[in-house]
């Protein structure tokens, strides 16, 4: 395997959709929206071609998409759609049904902000508003990572029995063009294989009831089943992407680190940001200083106790958000990183950023101010008035 | 004595339970209102057994020949959409394959 390497360009939305016609799912179902509807635009075109045998439902809204998913997933197929911003927002009253029914559905999705203002450019919004549903949350940095994780996605969802988001940048990853390897169709059927459920609806042999009603006496017992299944979820994402890895030669965990053995500061950063900041990383080592970066890649199940070993021993650590969690706080990822941080010894200094709002472009030398900051935050030559700085807003 | 309930790692998979359990929920006592049936007026073209809701019409050999009481809800569906009601009843109460009466006239039958 991995001999027949096919290098070719392609945006981030060409990737998903590339992994979604090699998955060839049973059935797709999918609304149309801003950064994401070329995915399964592209996809539904496999599917007139005849490229996949997929039954392919063009519905009216993506509520109904999730539905229509969760109703063929749970008929026991294996089902994928995916949609951004105001789509998920849509979903969102369905999310945590196909997580409950632990339903293996993989959605690719492109971050997009949410209304209002109206806009369709990049921000983590969207996703971290639906942190909480019981889906994995994988977020990537590049086509090549998306189309990865999409593959993996597959093999990780249908063993922990939950579903997944794989989200890349809107526009930023989703519509912008970048070499990347595709693996033989081949070798992904035989890497995904055929998916067999525990149980499912149209089994005659064993007829079953879904999504009854649960009351005082039995709700928490049944919620408990898909926390488990959550909190159990890491190990197997550990041994899918060890597995990835030896059979493709890519390798991916919870988070990457870029330049970490002997770091004294470093960025925590999530989705295309990381690309830049491996830049910056590489300029900030030219002048002396010891700086690295952890690329979250694995939000959802959070790896607190990883993401704490790997920062301890840094002096000083900088949290990057492109969004904000509104709860007066800082960014989800802060709050979550912090929290993960409480018991810790040899935690870092902790300075977080929210940037990059609705598409707010953030430039290299912004990013070289953030590493300048920490280090002079790491040895007490500066201090922040507040926990959290919003980088490159106009005050 | 109150029946063990299990705890969630003795839980079927997911939330799915066996099928056909709503045959086990008797929702015949949230009747008000009873349907009785008077076969010698019915030409059973089973537009009942169409629309009831709850299944609760009992058909055998292709002839309707009562009611599942155990969890007909008295909801009245089946007498408003039987067309010989809608035909002869409207003239004759006495032709009406199904008639509505109050559920207290039989409550020593629940």
């Amino acid at each position: 395997m991995a001999d027949k390497k096919l290098t070719v360009a392609r945006t981030g939305n060409e990737a998903m959709a590339e992994a979604m016609r090699q998955i060839n799912p049973d059935v797709v179902a999918a609304y149309p929206i801003t950064p994401a509807t070329e995915i399964a635009q592209i996809f539904a075109g496999f599917v007139a071609d005849g490229l996949v045998d997929t039954e392919f439902v063009t519905v009216e809204s993506e509520h109904s998409a999730m539905s229509a998913t969760i109703g063929a997933a749970a008929a026991g197929g294996r089902c994928m759609t995916a949609t951004s911003s105001q789509g998920l927002m849509l979903m969102a009253e369905m999310l945590p049904i196909a997580s409950a029914l632990r339903l293996p559905i993989v959605m690719p999705e492109v971050n997009r902000t949410i209304s209002a203002p109206i806009n369709i450019h990049c921000d983590h919004s969207d996703t971290m508003f639906v942190r909480d549903s019981g889906w994995m949350q994988v977020y990537c940095e590049d086509a090549q990572e998306a189309y990865d994780s999409v593959l993996m996605g597959i093999k990780i969802a249908e063993k922990v029995r939950l579903p997944m988001i794989v989200s890349t940048d809107g526009f930023i990853i989703s519509h912008c063009m970048a070499n990347m390897d595709l693996i033989d169709d081949r070798d992904v059927k035989d890497y995904i294989g055929k998916y067999k459920p525990q149980t499912w609806l149209l089994n005659p042999e064993k007829k079953i009831t879904i999504g009854c009603l649960d009351l005082q006496d039995y709700y928490f017992e049944h919620k408990m089943v898909a926390i488990d299944a959550m909190r159990n979820a890491k190990s197997v994402i550990k041994e899918c992407c060890e597995e990835f890895g030896e059979k493709f030669g890519r390798k991916y965990g919870f988070f990457d680190t870029y330049k970490m053995e002997d770091a004294e500061v470093a960025i925590l950063a999530m989705g295309s940001l990381a690309g830049t900041a491996k830049v910056v990383v590489d300029n900030m080592r030219k002048t002396g200083r010891k700086a690295g970066l952890i690329k979250m890649r694995v939000f959802r199940p959070f790896p607190a106790d990883e993401l704490a070993r790997a920062v301890s021993g840094l002096k000083a650590l900088a949290i990057m958000d492109r969004s904000d969690a509104m709860s007066g706080l800082e960014g989800p990822l802060a709050v979550e990183t912090k929290a993960a941080l409480y018991d810790s010894a040899g935690k870092p200094k902790i300075h977080s950023y929210v940037y990059g709002l609705g598409g707010r472009d953030v430039q290299i030398s912004e990013i070289e101010n953030v590493y300048k900051d920490i280090c002079d935050f790491a040895q007490a030559k500066k201090k922040f008035g507040e926990n959290v700085t919003y980088l490159g807003v106009r005050e | 004595m109150e029946k063990r309930k299990m705890g969630w790692k003795e839980l079927p998979d997911a939330d799915s339970i066996e099928a056909g359990t709503s045959a086990e929920f008797k929702t015949g006592d949230w009747r008000s209102q009873r349907p009785v049936f008077h076969g010698e007026n019915c030409i059973h073209c089973l537009t009942c057994w169409v629309v009831c809701p709850d299944a609760a019409i009992l058909v055998e050999d292709g002839k309707v020949v009562g009611y599942d009481y155990d969890h007909c809800k008295g909801c009245g569906i089946c007498a408003n959409e039987c067309p010989i009601n809608k035909a002869k009843g409207k003239e004759d109460i006495s032709k009406r394959p199904i008639t509505m009466e109050d559920e207290k006239n039989f409550k020593n039958d629940i």
